[in-house]
């Protein structure tokens, strides 16, 4: 939507004119701002600092109401987050608000995880509004966004510099959110101190590359006031929800014996800045940001990682369709090819089996082939003997027979000796 | 200062549109605006500042700059690119720049203008696209194909910059508004109009309009609407619809502009003095046809609708109905479910049906379902595998002792034969030697029996 994006229409010629007269266009503003009205906003702030510095009670004091929320315990194992949403309304705004809590941040004795439940979290929510921005049938228009538009990173009040912690977490988080450093309990530093202390702070964020949100700077209207607060940062912040009396006004504050800090003296802390810079003035921009820097990133790296390019070898650019396309050829052939490789591994293995088994066979067959010839060998000998006997009782009865008939003539004989 | 200006506007406009601050359903498929995270409603006890987001908003848009394309479409001669300089009150079409009625060439074409005019501050990049040609020809067979392949070019660029991995300020170019001039004959629709309607309305937001409505007068201009309106509804044709609001007032007036459809206009390009005013008008022998004025033709409620009050509308239906329609469409085609979405053409369905996933994270759906297939592949082609190994081993344990159980018959039986034979044998040789004994007995008889014969002849001899 840039009128003034000129290099896309150099190729076009347009025309400038003048009317005639009063047409109406100029409600166009109006028209998108009704609408966004109507729609209703979404804003959602991540809170991250240790545990008790102060993060509940700033948010309850930033938007004036009582968020509910128990005290976190030190003892967390480890960090998780914890996001409430609530629905708000000022005049005719509507305001869905969520509000992610960092618990147990900090409490652990090894801290060097620390950032990557958060880190995971962020991340999670771009990955939610990257599969709806994806799917066929979308409704974008009324999803629910919950990619948080701002860290407020809540820094210890010590007075010296930042934490190792603090420059690790916000290293990995500052190309993934618009991070505004916030000094916490900033009534225990004094001015002189906190000069020295927001100078540090910065310096070190420099030095350590780390990019915090810069006010933009570019729009007339608010560019000055922009600037000077960009100056200011990070912001010491006291947050109280408490009321005191003071002359013969209440105001929010802290009572101490010495005296009462009060939240919305500029004198006092940054805390009315903070609330300028971050609702009344720059609230849309941050959620601008946050879709147009962050997320585009974070899609940029998702979609290079899952193999998607904007042109191919040859340079021509690739229509969505063209991609999907040939990612889907991709996976079937893949698919496929996994499918052979199993059933040919498969037949490998028939193959061996039944080449065991045929031998398994060929062995019993073989054992019963050298029974059978045992058999047949002793079917011989069996034979054998028997023919022997058979021969042995056709000599004998041979004999017997011969004998016989020899004694037969025998006594006819001792009857011709007796004869004679 | 633009702040003061614009508090006083905000609050007109929110007393127009906001007396009832609830949610508001401006279309029946819009659901209440951000869905189903559940919220708790929380009270506000004392002035926190985001009711400003509103303010932040305008700036930011009247910074960027608006963009709107709208398409005319109608036969040549009918007012077209005077209607357009009246809407805009400007000489968009001029002597150097032709209306389409004077561009004609042999075959329908589809072109471009672009122009950038600015009022209180606001810059719009106002697309004016036409079609010389429409409807003129003897033959005009498929003269809508120009039409069609170029809305669907535009929504394919827009695609193809909203797919790429390095996307950058978008320009959209999409047909927002389609004003379509249905000649004044006073008796219906022409085939040709309802065709392309028929064509076109789920593509674009098509507003019907009677062109020249000066030819008619106020009795058969009704008439001819009440036979247009018919004929729309009997072809189902979807026209532009306005949104409904919670808000009585303007429900009223949406209302009474409805029963005015479709809407009559007239157009001038000349200044003409009236009663002391100038006005844009026709000047006629009888009089004048003022083209502003409610009762001579409904050119002020196209104004006002056109540009004043629904321009955001025409825009955002543009992107979330006939875009997604065609985005889907699109999609679909790709992807595993391109039959069952087809079914679906043209109608949003809801976000939450299995076919709504994108093409990527069906893709990972389709290898979780080929994996899982092909596991049990392998498990039913194991127990295969094993229940016929277990065959084929019982089958050889079988025969082994099948074989094993005949080896040991036959070893049986030879030993019986065995026996038998020693048996025989063993009879046989008892037999051999009872006669043997016998025939040793038999000779030894013989024996003593011829020595007692010896001895008796030696005796006779003596």
């Amino acid at each position: 939507m840039a009128a003034t994006d000129v290099d896309v229409f150099s190729n076009e010629e347009k025309r400038n004119l003048s009317l005639g007269g009063h047409v109406g266009f100029d409600s166009l503003p109006d028209q998108l701002v009704s609408k966004s009205v109507t729609q209703g906003f979404c804003f959602n702030i991540l809170c991250v600092g240790e545990t008790g510095i102060g993060k509940s009670t700033l948010m309850n004091t930033l938007f004036n109401t009582m968020f509910e929320n128990e005290e976190a315990s030190h003892y967390q194992n480890g960090v998780y987050l914890r996001p409430r949403t609530y629905d708000l309304q000022e005049s005719n705004v509507h305001l869905k608000l969520t509000i992610v809590d960092t618990v147990g941040f900090g409490d652990q004795i090894n801290k060097e995880d620390s950032y990557k439940p958060i880190v995971d979290y962020i991340d999670t929510q771009f990955e939610n509004y990257l599969q709806e921005e994806l799917k066929i049938k979308r409704s974008l228009f009324n999803y629910h966004d919950t990619r948080i538009h701002i860290c407020l990173y809540f820094i210890a009040p010590t007075g010296h510099s930042l934490k190792s912690l603090d420059l690790v977490t916000m290293k990995k988080l500052d190309s993934k959110v618009n991070i505004i450093p916030i000094i916490a309990k900033a009534d225990t530093i004094s001015k002189s101190e906190l000069h020295k202390f927001k100078i540090k702070i910065m310096s070190e964020l420099v030095s350590n590359g780390v990019q915090i949100y810069q006010f933009p700077t570019d729009d007339d209207a608010v560019s000055e006031i922009n600037a000077s607060m960009n100056a200011h940062l990070p912001f010491a912040v006291v947050g109280s929800v408490e009321e005191v009396k003071v002359g013969n006004k209440t105001v929010r504050a802290r009572q101490y014996p010495w005296g009462v800090v009060q939240v919305e003296n500029e004198s006092h802390c940054d805390f009315v800045k903070l609330r300028e810079m971050l609702i009344r003035v720059n609230m849309e921009d941050l959620r601008e940001q946050t879709h147009a820097r962050h997320y585009e990133l974070y899609r940029r790296c998702k979609l290079e990682e899952m193999g998607f390019k904007d042109t191919d070898p040859d340079s021509q650019p690739f229509s969505l369709q063209e991609t999907y396309e040939a990612k889907r050829k991709e996976f079937l052939g893949d698919l496929q090819r996994k499918e052979e490789e199993m059933r040919q591994m498969f037949v490998n293995k028939v193959k061996e089996t039944e080449a065991e088994l045929k031998e398994k066979e060929r062995e019993l067959h073989e054992k019963f082939e050298q029974l059978k010839r045992m058999h047949q060998d002793e079917k011989r000998k069996v034979e054998e003997k028997r023919k022997e006997l058979e021969d042995e009782m056709n000599a004998f009865n041979r004999k017997k027979m011969a004998a016989e008939t020899y004694s037969l003539s025998q006594p006819l004989k001792k009857d011709k000796d007796k004869k004679n | 200062m633009w702040c003061s200006n614009y508090f006083v506007l905000l609050t007109f406009v929110c007393f127009l549109f906001f007396l009832n601050p609830g949610p508001s359903n401006p279309h029946g498929y819009l659901a209440y605006p951000l869905l189903s995270i559940p919220a708790q409603q929380k009270n506000l006890e004392g002035y926190v500042g985001f009711a400003n987001l509103p303010n932040q908003v305008y700036r930011k848009s009247v910074k960027r700059g608006f963009e709107f394309t709208l398409m005319v479409v109608g036969e040549s001669g009918l007012g077209k690119s005077t209607l357009i300089n009246s809407l805009f009150l400007t000489d968009l079409y001029s002597p150097e720049y032709p209306g389409p009625s004077h561009r004609i060439k042999k075959t329908v074409q589809v072109e471009q203008s672009k122009v950038l005019v600015k009022e209180g501050g606001v810059h719009l990049l106002l697309t004016i696209v036409d079609t010389p040609g429409f409807g003129d020809a003897v033959d005009n067979s498929n003269c809508w194909q120009p039409v069609t392949d170029y809305i669907d070019s535009k929504f394919e660029d827009f695609l193809n910059a909203e797919s790429r991995v390095n996307r950058r300020q978008m320009p959209d170019n999409r047909v927002h508004c389609c004003l379509y001039f249905i000649a004044p004959s006073g008796h219906g629709l022409k085939p040709l109009d309802i065709e392309f309607m028929k064509r076109l309305h789920e593509k674009v937001n098509i507003i019907p309009l009677i062109a020249k409505a000066d030819t008619m007068t106020p009795e058969e201009c009704q008439q001819f609407k009440r036979q247009i309106m018919k004929e729309i509804h009997e072809h189902k044709i979807k026209i532009y619809d306005f949104p409904e609001t919670d808000d009585e007032e303007e429900m009223k007036m949406i209302r009474k502009i409805k029963d005015r459809l479709p809407l009559a206009v007239v157009g001038s390009n000349t200044i003409i003095e009236v009663d002391g005013k100038r006005v844009r008008g026709r000047q006629y022998p009888w009089g004048v046809a003022e083209v502003e004025n409610g009762d001579h033709c409904d050119f002020t409620i196209l104004r006002n609708m056109l540009i004043r009050t629904h321009m955001q509308d025409l825009k955002d239906v543009t992107n979330n109905v006939h875009y997604e329609n065609y985005r889907s469409r699109k999609l679909a085609a790709v992807t595993y479910n391109g039959v069952d979405n087809n079914k679906n053409k043209g109608q949003l369905t809801k976000p939450d049906t299995p076919d709504g996933m994108s093409p990527l994270a069906q893709m990972e759906e389709e290898r979780r379902e080929h994996v899982a297939k092909m596991n049990k592949m392998e498990q039913e082609m194991e127990q295969v595998f094993d229940m016929k190994v277990k065959e084929k081993l019982q089958k050889l344990k079988d025969s082994e002792v099948e074989l094993q159980r005949r080896h040991e018959q036959m070893r049986k039986n030879l030993e019986a034969q065995y026996k038998e034979l020693e048996e025989k044998r063993r009879q046989f040789e008892d037999e051999k030697t009872n006669w043997e004994i016998q025939q040793r007995i038999l000779e030894q008889q013989k024996l003593e029996a011829s020595r007692t014969m010896e001895k008796g002849k030696k005796k006779k001899i003596f």
